[in-house]
């Protein structure tokens, strides 16, 4: 299908909104009626036509209104994006990587044509026309991650592999939920998850870390995780928190379920050619709570997580305080029926709310 | 006794050791304040025939019984940025298997450690003893200006004037914690500051 890309924005008026179509593949992240970290990786070996998991990367109807909200906040803030001396390969490895699959998945949006190291890359959507040398850096306007990645929804940090850990050593990080990449340019896989609770503990980190070493080129992987975020900010970085944190007191019961988002990412996994580096796109999905129940199956659930969910994460991901609001609201959507397994919605199955 | 016991905290958090004398030809001693004593408790004649030490004063008196030591080089530092020069100097000439003591405050430790492994001294050659204050060496978050010696949480951020509260989340690159905005979501609502680990 073609792609009608909406205007709008993720910050002052917040125009951001979903059509329908892209309610229906918003990548919910519950597959039960409860959530506990795990170590909830599969294979990134595509997904149901239309689905957020179809293609490498995927491009939605946020693509052009995200890159012109990325330009910003690289504007304001240069240091979002880094990467230390010994990682410009592995961002050569990533451009390759983000121009090859998205002109084979949407051959109608990006095209690339390769006469040896002579390189052309056409950008529609972003008006983009440019030919230059691969691996010849003074033929790109920015450092080769820092072109791609302006081109490309989601976050992205690049791992150096060595010493049987993973080294957070670059990153286009703009998107975030509430972690900082400039604090955290340098630092090891248990260095940079430190702040999280509980899956320390239960020996998360050491087994996701063994799966993240062995994954081989051609065979990416994939994991969701999700927070909660008041407004659709995507810009919900450290460094601006003194900022925006005061908008988590704006809710009140006859506004949460516009303001009210669940933030998800889809987190994949790719070895690098070249540099034997492993790159961590992060896409951040948003959808509002009056959105989400408009699937009867998410409306029981979201309830039943949030009701559920240890004081540990709610702390950490910072809803603690607007919790018992959230189930006022939730609760309304949320009548006892059983709900079927699985993420997705099945509007024709399930039954429709029997409040 | 000017040791502390520190609590058990995340795993980006340094976690300091106890000097010991090791055999080899070359040994450099950085150490701040309080940590004199750490290098006066592991000293020996022979040891400090091969030693240089460089101390940082930060206003104490204890650079005379460094120096009575009688260390084959010594110099006496008012601060760490007064000496960090000469200290990256000294790491560039650093002879193979080289030992480094550092002791100290956290913030010249953490420091000091960022310049040996920027010239490439291998960590296994690096030792560490926290002597002296607690205090916390943290950058803000939002201005990323960093505010020396910490004692309080929540502090004042010495730049742009944010109540920032005490992370424990450390960064080796910056040899700092992370200080975040306090009262972000509620303005003005700063709770009295306490001694950071009270
Ligand atoms: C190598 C790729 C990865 C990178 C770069 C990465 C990065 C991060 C960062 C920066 C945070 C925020 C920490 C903070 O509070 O400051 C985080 C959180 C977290 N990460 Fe990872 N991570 C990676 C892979 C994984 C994997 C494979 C798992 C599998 C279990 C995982 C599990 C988690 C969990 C459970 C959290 C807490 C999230 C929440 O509750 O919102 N991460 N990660």
């Amino acid at each position: 299908m073609t792609i009608q890309f909406n205007d709008e924005t993720f910050r002052d008026d917040y125009s951001f909104y979903n059509s329908e179509w892209a309610i229906n593949r918003f990548p919910f992240p519950f597959d039960k009626d409860s959530y506990m970290y795990a170590v909830n990786m599969e294979q990134h070996r595509g997904g149901p036509d239309g689905s957020v998991y179809e293609k490498r990367f995927d491009v939605d109807e946020h693509y052009v209104s995200e890159m012109r909200d990325r330009a910003m906040v690289l504007a304001d803030d240069p240091l979002r994006c880094q990467s230390l001396p010994h990682m410009t390969l592995a961002g050569w490895d990533l451009l390759e990587l983000i121009m090859v699959s998205k002109s084979e998945d949407y051959p109608d949006l990006f095209e690339l044509h390769r006469d040896g190291d002579q390189w052309r890359w056409i950008n529609k959507p972003l008006g983009i026309d440019d030919s230059f040398t691969f691996l010849d850096e003074t033929t790109l306007p920015y450092g080769p991650m820092e072109y791609i990645t302006r081109q490309a929804q989601g976050d992205y940090c690049i791992l150096d592999q060595r010493d049987d850990n993973l080294w957070m050593d670059a990153g286009m990080v703009t998107t975030q939920a509430d972690w900082s990449l400039d604090f955290d340019i340098g630092m090891n896989f248990f260095e940079w998850h430190a702040p999280v609770p509980l899956a320390h503990e239960k020996g998360i980190f050491v087994r996701a870390l063994k799966f993240l070493l062995n994954i081989q080129q051609g065979a990416p992987a994939r994991r969701l995780n999700w927070t909660m975020t008041v407004n659709p900010l995507l810009d919900t970085s450290p460094e601006n928190y003194h900022k925006w944190g005061i908008q988590k007191t704006t809710l009140t019961p006859e506004n949460i379920g516009a303001k009210q988002h669940l933030r998800v990412e889809l987190q994949t996994f790719f070895r690098l050619p070249r540099s034997n580096a492993l790159v961590f796109p992060i896409r951040c999905y948003l959808c509002s709570f009056q959105d989400l129940m408009t699937v009867p199956k998410w409306g029981r659930r979201l309830h039943r997580v949030i009701r559920d969910l240890p004081d540990e994460l709610a702390t950490y991901k910072g809803f603690i305080d607007n919790r018992p609001m959230m189930l006022d609201y939730l609760s309304a959507f949320d009548d006892g029926l059983p709900t079927s397994l699985g993420v997705w919605p099945e509007v024709d199955t399930e039954p429709p709310l029997q409040k | 006794m000017s040791t502390f016991d520190f609590p058990p905290s995340i795993k980006s958090r340094p976690v300091w050791g106890r000097l010991e004398a090791r055999a080899g030809k070359h040994h450099l001693m950085i150490a701040d304040a309080e940590g004199a004593e750490a290098i006066i408790a592991i000293a020996t004649p022979d040891l400090m025939a091969r030693t240089h030490i460089i101390f940082i004063a930060k206003g104490t008196s204890h650079g005379d019984a460094l120096r009575a030591l009688n260390p084959a080089q010594f110099y006496e530092g008012p601060t760490y940025a007064a000496s960090v020069q000469r200290i990256r100097r000294v790491f560039q000439d650093a002879h193979m298997g080289l030992q480094v003591y550092l002791a100290g405050t956290e913030g010249v430790m953490g420091q000091a450690m960022r310049e040996a492994i920027e010239a490439g001294i291998p960590h296994t050659a690096i030792q560490t003893e926290h002597r002296g204050s607690v205090a916390r060496r943290m950058q803000c978050v939002h201005c990323k200006g960093i505010t020396e010696d910490v004692e309080t949480d929540p502090f004042v951020c010495a730049h742009c004037g944010l109540n920032l509260f005490v992370r424990d989340h450390y960064s080796r690159r910056l040899a700092a914690y992370q200080g975040v905005r306090v009262d972000a979501e509620d303005h003005g609502n700063v709770p009295e500051p306490r001694g950071i680990y009270e």
